[in-house]
C-alpha cells in the first residue's frame, strides 16, 4: 500500500479556516490527508502543539493564518511568524526535517490556494517519506 | 467530582451533500464507541426544525452534557444549534461543529472510505474538545448613547442624521470648513438633472439645525482608543480665527485681503483669498482663515482682514480646542478623492491646462462656478466647440493604474456630454469608453436618451495618443465598432478619473483598527451579507470609504449603517464574547512577555505581581496564551489541554 502520510492543519478561523470553507463551497478537490483544527487566530498556535502533532505520529503540520497587515487580531500572524521560524531551526538541530512544518498564509478568498497548498504539501510529505514518529500504514 | 461528560453525535446528511461522499450511519455506528460518546444519530437535515427536535429530544432524554452536530461550516449554523440546545437548557458553549461538508464532503471525491475516515476524525477532534468546555455567559457592559460620524458628505450627513433622529447624541467631524462634501461641487444628478446643492443643501441645514447633533467642522479625530460601546475619542477643533457667530458674511474681509490663492473647491479652476468661505451656502456659515497661505497672523504683517470686519469677528488669538468625548459605535464616511494627476502620464492631464477631470468639469458646468455655469475652457476661457471625454481613466488598467470599475463614470460622463450639449448645442461631444456600465435605476434610459437625443457620438475604444498643437488637443483613438482610427482636434477634454479612497483612509484605518482591502478602500465584515460593518465592533462604514458609490448607493448606506449604529446604541448593555484568556496565578511569574504580546492593552502586570486580564477588551485571540513560558494562561474552551487532545484524535494510533 502506498504511504499515505497522516498531516494535521492549524487554520485561524478568520481567513484560513474561512479559505478551507471556500474551497468547499468551490467545489476544489484535494488529497483528504490533511485533518484541520480551527483556532481563532494563528497566533494561538503554541510551538509545542507543532511538537505534539509531529511526536503524536503526525508526518507534518501546516500552520495557515491571514496574511501579513491582514490578521483580524491584528498582529497574531507575525508572532506565528516568528515562532515558526525559531520552530524550524529547532527542529533541525533535533535531525528533524524542517520542511515538515509548513506555514503558509490564506486568506478567506483563497480557497483555490488552500486546495493547492494542501495537495502540494502531501505532495511533498509523501516524497519525504514518513516523519520519525509516524503511525501512518504504508 | 464532575459529572462524567455524556457527548450526543449528531450527523447530517445534508441531503447528498454530506450523504453522497462519506458514509454517515458508519459513520453514527462508530462514534457511539469512542470516550464519553452516549448517543448519536444521523438525519437528512439537522438544521431543519425537525433536525433540531431530534437534538433537543436527545438532550432531554438522554441527559446529555454536551453536543457535536456533524454538519457544514459553524460560519453556516453554529448559531443555530447553540439556540437550539440553548432552548432545553443546555449552555450554549456545550455544543460544538464538526465541519464535515465544507472541509470534507465537497472537497474529496476520493473512492473508498478515506472521506468518512477523515470526517470520523473531524468528529472525534469535536468530541474532545466539548467535553472539556466550560459554560459561558456572555460578558455584560453598560455603553455610551454617542456616536460619532468621521466625514460630513452626503454619506455621513444622512447617517447622523438617521442616528439623530433616533434619540441619539451624535457629534459630525469634518475635516474641511463646510460639510457637503464632494456632493456640493457637482452641478446637477444623474439620471434626473436635479441641482446637486438644491437637494444637498437642506440636508446640510437640517444637520446644522438638529437639535441631536453637534457639528465640529475644520476638525479632525486625533487618536480614538476603546472597544465597542465605549470607545474614547479626542478631536481637534482647528482655530478658523473668525467668530462664528459673530460672523455676518459681508464679505468685506475677503475683498480686503492681499493673499490670492487656488480654490481647491473650484477645483483649482479659479482662485481664492486666504480668508474665504468655500461656497455660499456652505455650513457652518462662516469665514476660515487658512494660515498655510495667510501672511501671517500678527497686525504687523498684515492685518487687513481684521481692519476691514466691522462686526469684530477676526480673532488672531484663536486656538485648537480638543474635546473628548466617549461614544457607543462610529460612523466611517470618509469618502473619496479623483486618481491623482501624478499618477497619470497619459493625456496630458496635468500638463495640459484643457485636459481636465470630471470634478472640474462640474465646477465649469456649475452656475456657482469660475465661469457662471458656460462651459469655458481654462487655457483661453473660449468656448470650446469639439469636448472629447475618455472614460476609464485610470480605472479598468491593472497593467498601469487601478484594477477595478470606478463605478459611477459611465454616469457622470453621460451628464456631462448631455449638460455640455444643452449648453453648447452647436458643439460636438465625443465619449471614447471601454464599455457603458447603466445598472442603476432609469439609468440605462438616461444613456440612450444620451446617445440619440442630445446626438453625443460614443466610441467604443481606448485614446492612445494625446497632443497639443494649434491651441487644440488633437486625439488619436479607436473606433472598434467601425473598425477605424480616429482623429479628432478637441478645445477641452475631460477625463472620467478613477475614484480613489479619500487622503487620509490609511491614517483612519489605523486609528481604529480597521482592515483595507487591495484597492485601499475600506473593508466590510462580508462582502455580501454584512456590507456597512467593519470588523471591529461597533463601527460601520457608509459611502464611498468603502468603495466606488454614486449619490443613492451612498446615502442607502449611510442609513443603512445608521440603522446598525441604532441597533448597538438602543441595546440597554453591551454584551461580548466570553471566550477570553483566563490566569493561573499560580503558574504566573509576572515575566510580562503576555503584556506586549496583546494587541488590545489586555493584559497587565497587577500589584501583586502577576498578569491580569481585561474582559472586555481581550478579544480572545489566545496570542498570549501561546506565549506564555511557564504556561500560565490559557483561552477559554480552547486551552491547551483541549488543543492536545484534539490533535491527538486526529493523529493518534
Amino acid at each position: 500500500m502506498d504511504f499515505e502520510p497522516k498531516l494535521v492543519g492549524f487554520l485561524c478561523k478568520w481567513c484560513s479556516s474561512a479559505g478551507a470553507d471556500l474551497a468547499g463551497v468551490s467545489r476544489e478537490s484535494y488529497p483528504s490527508n490533511l485533518v484541520p483544527i480551527t483556532v481563532n487566530c494563528s497566533g494561538r498556535i503554541d510551538v509545542n502543539h507543532i511538537v505534539k502533532a509531529l511526536k503524536d505520529g503526525a508526518d507534518g503540520v501546516l500552520v495557515s493564518g491571514c496574511h501579513p497587515g491582514d490578521c483580524h487580531y491584528t498582529s497574531g500572524n507575525y508572532k506565528t511568524w516568528r515562532r515558526v521560524a525559531l520552530l524550524k531551526h529547532v527542529l533541525e538541530d533535533f535531525g528533524l526535517n524542517p520542511d515538515r512544518v509548513r506555514l503558509e498564509w490564506i486568506s478567506a478568498t483563497e480557497g483555490e490556494k488552500f486546495a493547492r497548498t494542501v495537495e502540494d504539501f502531501t505532495a511533498e510529505i509523501k516524497e519525504l517519506g514518513p516523519g520519525p514518529f509516524s503511525n501512518a500504514q504504508e | 467530582m464532575a459529572i462524567k461528560p455524556r457527548i450526543g453525535v449528531f450527523i447530517c446528511h445534508c441531503g447528498e451533500n454530506i450523504a453522497g461522499t462519506v458514509d454517515v450511519s458508519d459513520l453514527a455506528e462508530e462514534i457511539i464507541g469512542y470516550d464519553n460518546v452516549s448517543f448519536s444519530t444521523d438525519y437528512e437535515y439537522m438544521c431543519s426544525d425537525p433536525g433540531q427536535n431530534k437534538i433537543k429530544e436527545a438532550i432531554e432524554e438522554e441527559n446529555l452534557t454536551g453536543v457535536v452536530v456533524a454538519a457544514c461550516s459553524p460560519s453556516m449554523h453554529e448559531d443555530t444549534f447553540r439556540g437550539a440546545v440553548e432552548d432545553v437548557g443546555l449552555n450554549r458553549y456545550q455544543c460544538e461543529i464538526a465541519n464535515i461538508r465544507e472541509q470534507c464532503s465537497w472537497v474529496h471525491g476520493e473512492a473508498g472510505d478515506r472521506p468518512t475516515q477523515k470526517a470520523l476524525k473531524i468528529i472525534k477532534g469535536a468530541v474532545e474538545k466539548v467535553k472539556r468546555n466550560v459554560s459561558m455567559e456572555p460578558v455584560e457592559r453598560e455603553h455610551s448613547a454617542k456616536c460619532l460620524v468621521i466625514g460630513g458628505g452626503i454619506a455621513g450627513i444622512q447617517a447622523a442624521l438617521d442616528v439623530a433622529e433616533a434619540g441619539n447624541e451624535v457629534i459630525l467631524v469634518e475635516k474641511e470648513p463646510t460639510i457637503g462634501g464632494h456632493m456640493a461641487q457637482l452641478s446637477e444628478t444623474f439620471p434626473t438633472l436635479d441641482c446637486s446643492q438644491c437637494i444637498l443643501t437642506p440636508k446640510m441645514v437640517e444637520l446644522n439645525q438638529h437639535p441631536n447633533i453637534e457639528l465640529m467642522a475644520y476638525s479632525e479625530v486625533k487618536d480614538i482608543s476603546g472597544y465597542v460601546g465605549n470607545y474614547s475619542a479626542q478631536i481637534e477643533r482647528k482655530p478658523t480665527y473668525v467668530d462664528e457667530d459673530a460672523c455676518n458674511l459681508c464679505g468685506d474681509c475677503e475683498d480686503a485681503c492681499p493673499v490670492e490663492v487656488t480654490d481647491e473647491f473650484n477645483q483649482g479652476l479659479e482662485t481664492r483669498k486666504a480668508i474665504n468661505i468655500p461656497f455660499s451656502q456652505a455650513i457652518p456659515s462662516s469665514y476660515t482663515l487658512d494660515t498655510d497661505s495667510c501672511l501671517g497672523l500678527n497686525p504687523l504683517r498684515c492685518s487687513e482682514c481684521s481692519e476691514a470686519c466691522d462686526a469684530d469677528a477676526i480673532d488672531f488669538d484663536q486656538s485648537s480646542e480638543y474635546l473628548e468625548e466617549e461614544f457607543g459605535a462610529i460612523i466611517v464616511a470618509t469618502g473619496y478623492d479623483l486618481y491623482p494627476k501624478e499618477e497619470m502620464g497619459e493625456y496630458g492631464y496635468g500638463k495640459y491646462e484643457d485636459v481636465i477631470d470630471g470634478l472640474q468639469f462640474e465646477r465649469l458646468l456649475s452656475a456657482t462656478g469660475p465661469t457662471g455655469g458656460v462651459v469655458r475652457r481654462p487655457s483661453d476661457g473660449k468656448i470650446p466647440e469639439n469636448v472629447v471625454f475618455i472614460q476609464c481613466s485610470g480605472s479598468r488598467d491593472p497593467e498601469n493604474h487601478n484594477s477595478y470599475c470606478s463605478k459611477i463614470c459611465c454616469m457622470y460622463t453621460a451628464k456631462h456630454a448631455k449638460l455640455y450639449k444643452e449648453s453648447v448645442p452647436e458643439g460636438n461631444a465625443y465619449v471614447f469608453y471601454i464599455d457603458i456600465r447603466a445598472g442603476g435605476k432609469n439609468y440605462e434610459e438616461f444613456i440612450q436618451d444620451v446617445r440619440e437625443e442630445d446626438r453625443v457620438l460614443y466610441l467604443k475604444g481606448k485614446v492612445s495618443k494625446l497632443k497639443r498643437a494649434d491651441g487644440k488637443m488633437r486625439i488619436w483613438g479607436l473606433d472598434e465598432i467601425a473598425g477605424e482610427r480616429v482623429e479628432i482636434d478637441a478645445d477641452l477634454v475631460v477625463l472620467a478619473q478613477s475614484v480613489v479612497p479619500s487622503e487620509g483612509t490609511d491614517e483612519t484605518s489605523k486609528k481604529l483598527n480597521l482592515n483595507l482591502g487591495a484597492n485601499g478602500f475600506f473593508k466590510e465584515a462580508h462582502p455580501k451579507l454584512r456590507p456597512v460593518e467593519s470588523l471591529t465592533g461597533g463601527v460601520f462604514f457608509a459611502g464611498t470609504g468603502q468603495g466606488p458609490k454614486d449619490i443613492p448607493d451612498s446615502v442607502s448606506q449611510g442609513s443603512g449603517a445608521a440603522a446598525k449604529a441604532i441597533d448597538l446604541l438602543a441595546k440597554p448593555k453591551i454584551s461580548h464574547d466570553p471566550q477570553v484568556v483566563e490566569i493561573d496565578e499560580d503558574l504566573c511569574s509576572g515575566c510580562g512577555l503576555c503584556v506586549g504580546q496583546c494587541p488590545y492593552d489586555a493584559l497587565e502586570i497587577n500589584s501583586q505581581g502577576v498578569a491580569e486580564v481585561n474582559e472586555i477588551l481581550c478579544e480572545g485571540c489566545g496570542t498570549c496564551a501561546s506565549g506564555c513560558p511557564t504556561n500560565a494562561l490559557n483561552l477559554r474552551n480552547l486551552t491547551d489541554e483541549q488543543l492536545t487532545e484534539m490533535i491527538h484524535a486526529h493523529i493518534g494510533d
